[in-house]
């Protein structure tokens, strides 16, 4: 498995949408390379015959009813809103283009 | 912006061969939306179909909609498609604004509908089966609107403002495997396809398949590879295609556009296109910064769908008739010609013509009803024959009409022009505008008298045998009495008049 | 009124179980015993740092309401909940009308949430004054509470020392004694380990058993909201309170778990099978943690219990396991967090002020080291090309420790471990060095991977240091019961040997401040 360089966490960061400075991606990447290094046993703990777990207690099929429930009013939903007009929220420019 | 260079289609076609690839997205009618209770309806006020959980709010967990899970395996059905015994729903991360969570939940290595087809009926006639790789659920994002700048587009927009209300809205994406052998036809495949889907889904009774509103939505995929060689060329994708003709005239562009780039000897770039309905062009989306790393993995608040054989069997078996046997069984029925039966299908009139007849009419008079009245003056209106606003009960009042000799043929169309116009009743129009066929026959013999007066040779070759010439005739004693003759009993008194028995 | 024959003091120590009795004598009232709690934190919460927010106003009115109810008796008083009245805290990782809720982030700072996670709407339903919300580690990522934007929450037993994480608020309430009862949530440990650390009670119970439905999620697959309590009693009535079908969480259990109430008041594990797991203690685990330990089974095998000992080879995984899995879905649960909807929303410095670079900016901002460090981490796990090495075999090992649990629990009824490694450490001392930091959670992560339920109770002070010691239980999933049902006998022998709880000999806070006082 590949060792976790500066580059990477600079990729990641943007990815998750971080911005991070120069010092923080050296030592983000320092430290994921400990974290990444300690957690590679387990991709060697399992062989292919080993089945993949996503929820711990199994259950399937749990549905709902399609019946209209509760809902709220414009300034309820745009109660926390940071920035808003015209009952919607407002954001920035999504293109740079200044 | 700049333009694209395009080939002309016909040199396009001459060089290559394109294959196409759909998307289409369809939004269900389901009362509540994918994952929440809220309701799932077009065009109220901005975030006032929402709660918590289509706000993404922080600890909301998602609950699947029953019927949508329903609707979908419906789709699958109609598309032959396999049921999936077990399938599951999955996180696509990304950041968006109109995306509450910052990912969409939909699925992804395990669609609840796969491998079926789809035999798609041409103009003319001909059946071309597209395959059908995948239909999965997934969920509707909000709306943004692009505020400031000239056009409300994203490009030169100051800021954004985000609308909720649809997201969350279930929606069931089809995906085609590659169409190949499609040559010069795939435009008007493609817009066959995308009808095909619409009425198959509406037929469902799944959505309200209203494209203007977004009900379906069509991502068309074009590459172009020389003729004879069977690797694929490099694609693009077209988005927000959004009308019959627009994925027409969508996928003849990116052909013409592909030619013309492959001509000039450099590589399409596979992209995301957006179609311009105005200029009928497409430009380059927005490059994707994420580089397409979605990051899917199996949704942890979610539990995998079981669709059991019977619960399979059940839904199938509530499956309304599909709209290609329907049309194979209403051709019969009525006893249209091929020719006619296609008009009546292109016309878009089908369901019309059902009611029509329904409702009393005979095949033969709703045919000529729709077709010779109400299709002309539909696209003259630049909408749809049934969105018109002529019902199947006025069609068959107006026949009725005629066919009790009250009024001629043309004045029923002066009184369908006046039940469009929103006079009242084909009665109420027949009284207030005068218009009765004229039954006495003194005022007729008189226009007869000075119309054979007026035409001495037309009088003498009819009473010499020639009885067409009598057209002649009736046209003057029509035109005399400003259509409120009966061109049947004119022609009659004329035949009389002159002696002559045919 | 009634007439005040209890002193303050005295109140505030009674167990939840115990104030709930007197309620319903009439011996104290709800709005006496709540606000003997708010007394209380008002005394020593300045020290202690377990409350971010304090709910007074509508606790002393929830705690009137059930005076009133009681006062006027009739069939109304009948169906008052056994613990009406009597207080609790609340996480704040879990949502609540009314009261702002932080997560421990400065991201969600000055939120407050337009719907009640299903355990605040249960917590209601039995009139229970809720006191406020507990600190945490900033989205409930970390074993310390040193890690909540709002600052450390420190340890009743040493003020110097860390409480535990990430509900050390939770625990540091309850042992400091500003509330009978508390919520937590537990991913890796969250509620176990600042149980074990501050001398208190707490339960995660069975994946589903407990409803998600309004926790901030971190880990979906490993989070349950679980009790914090100070005896085993107290966790099971609160558990009752809480747990049952949640139609609006998918993963919620549709069947209820059996009367915990009376499996906590069984008092018996005669032919009990305790299993030993080899791999969780010896080696790593601090002397006077493994001196307890050997204690408490000493105690249990004298009440008649079978102690065997059992192997769970793939537990050896189960950390690198969780530090995958569990910042994976922490990853994607955490996007949302965006400055558009809610919560904090910063402009970048400079550049374009693209909706991107906002994003990138409030996230910059607004979380703390640690969650970025999950977040990229789990990013990094999900990524195109690393999937199936990582999370794929993360998800893989879950496989292998369930089969461990399977296999463990065909020889042993429940199994018991130490809950933590060491007792409490000095705050900053792993603050630099993440890697340990988690290995303090080696011990209870297997039971989250595998959804089983765990316990973990007070098992007496360790000999070098005169800090608490947890010990862990662990049962099937779905047989929560038997962990109260051994957790209340080892609890009660553990309590007689004392002569009393252990919390009655940890430091009194308020005299410290007395002194404190004095002193200056």
């Amino acid at each position: 498995m590949a060792a976790i360089n500066r580059d990477d966490v600079a990729h990641l960061a943007r990815l998750a949408h971080i911005e991070m400075s120069a010092e923080e991606l050296d030592r983000m990447a320092g430290e994921l390379a400990v974290i990444v290094d300690s957690v590679k046993s387990v991709s060697e703990a399992a062989g292919d015959d080993v089945p993949a777990t996503s929820h711990p207690i199994p259950l399937t099929n749990v549905f709902r009813e399609d019946v209209v429930g509760h809902t709220f009013t414009a300034e309820q939903a745009l109660s926390g809103a940071p920035d808003s007009d015209e009952n919607r929220f407002k954001v920035p420019a999504i293109l740079d283009e200044a | 912006m700049s333009t694209d260079e395009i080939l002309s289609f016909d040199e396009a076609m001459e060089k290559y061969d394109p294959v196409l690839g759909f998307e289409v997205h369809v939004e269900l009618n389901t009362k509540t939306k994918m994952f929440s209770s809220a309701p799932n309806v077009f065009g109220d006020e901005p975030n006032t179909n929402v709660n918590e959980v289509d706000l993404g709010m922080p600890g909301v967990l998602p609950v699947v909609n029953k019927t949508a899970v329903e609707s979908s395996i419906k789709i699958g059905l109609a598309l032959n498609c396999k049921i999936a015994e077990s399938c599951r729903f999955a996180r696509k991360n990304y950041f968006y604004p109109d995306t509450p969570k910052n990912f969409q939940t939909s699925q992804y290595d395990e669609p609840i509908a796969y491998d079926g087809y789809l035999d798609i009926e041409l103009e003319d006639g001909t059946v071309f089966r597209v395959e059908i790789e995948r239909a999965h659920m997934e969920e509707d994002a909000g709306k943004l609107t692009h505020m400031g700048g000239a056009t409300g587009r994203i490009h030169g927009a100051d800021f954004s403002l985000v609308d909720y209300n649809r997201a969350g809205v279930p929606l069931v994406e089809i995906v085609t495997k590659p169409i190949e052998g499609a040559g010069s036809r795939a435009p008007e495949l493609a817009k066959a396809y995308v009808a095909a889907i619409r009425e198959i889904v509406k037929n469902l009774g799944v959505s309200d398949a209203r494209m203007e509103r977004g009900n379906v939505r069509c991502d068309a995929n074009v590459s172009l590879r020389p003729h004879g060689r069977e690797r694929f060329g490099i694609r693009s994708e077209t988005k927000n295609v959004n009308s019959l003709r627009a994925v027409e005239h969508a996928v003849r562009y990116e052909i013409q556009r592909h030619a013309a780039v492959l001509d000039s000897g450099n590589p399409v770039v596979q992209e995301t296109r957006h179609w311009h309905e105005d200029t009928r062009t497409t430009t380059s989306g927005r490059p994707k910064s994420d580089a397409d790393d979605y990051r899917y993995f199996p949704e942890p608040d979610l539990v995998p769908v079981v669709a059991s054989r019977e619960w399979v069997e059940e839904l199938r078996a509530t499956l309304p008739e599909p709209p290609a046997e329907r049309r194979k069984r209403l051709k019969a029925d009525w006893g249209y010609s091929d020719l006619e039966f296609r008009d009546v299908v292109n016309a878009g009139v089908l369901d019309e013509i059902e009611e029509t007849i329904a409702a009393g009419a005979s095949a033969s008079v709703a045919r000529k009803w729709w077709m010779g009245e109400i299709v002309g003056r539909a696209k003259a209106a630049d909408v749809d024959p049934g969105q018109l606003g002529v019902s199947p009960a006025t069609v068959v009042e107006l026949s009725r009409m005629v066919e009790a000799g009250k009024i001629n043929n043309k004045m029923a169309s002066q009184v369908l022009d006046g039940v469009l116009a929103g006079e009242g009743t084909p009665e109420e129009i027949v009284e207030k505008r005068g218009l009765a066929v004229v039954s006495d026959d003194g005022p007729l013999l008189e226009a007869i008298d000075a119309a054979l007066a007026a035409q001495p040779d037309v009088a003498d070759r009819i009473r010499g045998g020639k009885v067409q010439a009598i057209g002649a005739i009736v046209g003057a004693v029509m035109k005399a009495t400003r259509g409120q003759a009966d061109a049947v009993r004119v022609r009659e008194l004329i035949l009389e008049k002159l002696g002559v028995t045919v | 009124m009634t007439e005040q024959n209890i002193s303050a003091d005295t109140l505030i120590r009674l167990s939840a179980a115990q104030l709930a009795e007197k309620l319903r004598a009439g011996e104290v009232t709800a709005v006496e015993a709540t606000q003997a709690y708010l007394d209380r934190i008002a005394a020593v919460d300045g020290k202690v740092n377990a409350f971010l927010h304090i709910n007074a106003e509508e606790a002393l009115a929830v705690a009137a309401e059930v005076d009133a109810i009681r006062a006027a008796g009739g069939a109304e008083a009948e169906a008052l909940h056994f613990l009406a009245g009597v207080p609790i805290a609340v996480k704040d990782l879990i949502v609540t009308i009314g009261q702002p809720t932080t997560a421990g982030s400065k991201i969600l700072e000055g939120w407050h949430s337009p719907y009640d996670a299903t355990v605040v709407e249960r917590l209601r339903a039995a009139k229970m004054p809720i006191l406020g919300k507990t600190n945490l580690d900033e989205f409930a990522m970390g074993s310390s509470t040193e890690h909540s934007a709002y600052g450390p929450t420190r340890n009743p037993w040493d003020l110097d020392r860390i409480p535990g994480g990430s509900g050390g608020g939770s625990a540091a309430a309850v042992a400091a004694f500003e509330a009978p009862l508390a919520l937590g949530t537990d991913t890796g440990g969250s509620i176990r380990q600042p149980g074990a650390v501050t001398g208190t009670v707490g339960v995660k119970p069975t994946y589903g058993s407990v409803s998600r439905y309004g926790a901030i999620a971190m880990a979906s697959s490993l989070d349950q909201i679980g009790p914090v309590t100070r005896t085993v009693l107290d966790s099971a009535l609160l558990h009752q309170v809480i747990g049952g079908h949640d139609p609006r969480d998918s993963t919620s259990l549709p069947d209820p778990l059996a009367d915990l109430v009376a499996a906590a008041k069984t008092g018996s594990v005669e032919g009990l099978r305790i299993g030993i797991i080899k791999e969780l203690h010896g080696e790593g685990y601090q002397a006077g943690v493994e001196n307890r330990f050997n204690d408490a089974l000493a105690l249990l095998k004298d009440a008649g219990a079978e102690i065997v000992e059992v192997s769970c080879p793939n537990f050896q995984y189960a950390l690198g396991a969780y530090y995958l899995i569990m910042p994976s879905e922490a990853s994607s649960n955490l996007a949302k967090f965006d400055g558009v909807r809610y919560g904090l929303r910063v402009l970048p410095e400079e550049g374009p002020m693209t909706i991107e670079r906002v994003m990138g900016a409030t996230r910059a901002a607004g979380f703390g080291d640690e969650v970025k460090r999950r977040i990229i981490l789990g990013t990094y796990a999900l990524s195109a090309g690393y999937y199936d090495a990582y999370y794929g075999s993360a998800q893989k090992v879950r496989t292998l420790v369930q089969r461990d649990f399977e296999a463990a629990f065909a020889q042993a009824d429940v199994l018991i471990s130490p809950t933590a490694p060491t007792t409490a450490f000095p705050l900053g001392e792993k603050l630099d060095d993440p890697l340990a930091m988690y290995l303090n959670d080696v011990a209870t992560i297997p039971a989250n991977l595998a959804g089983v339920p765990g316990l973990s109770l007070p098992g007496g002070l360790a000999d070098e240091d005169g800090l608490p010691v947890g010990i862990q239980l662990l049962a099937p999933a779905r047989e929560d019961a038997r962990l109260y049902r051994v957790g209340a006998v080892l609890e009660s022998l553990l309590e007689a040997k004392w002569g009393g709880p252990l919390l009655a000999q940890a430091p009194d806070l308020a005299a410290e401040s007395l002194e404190t006082q004095e002193a200056k």
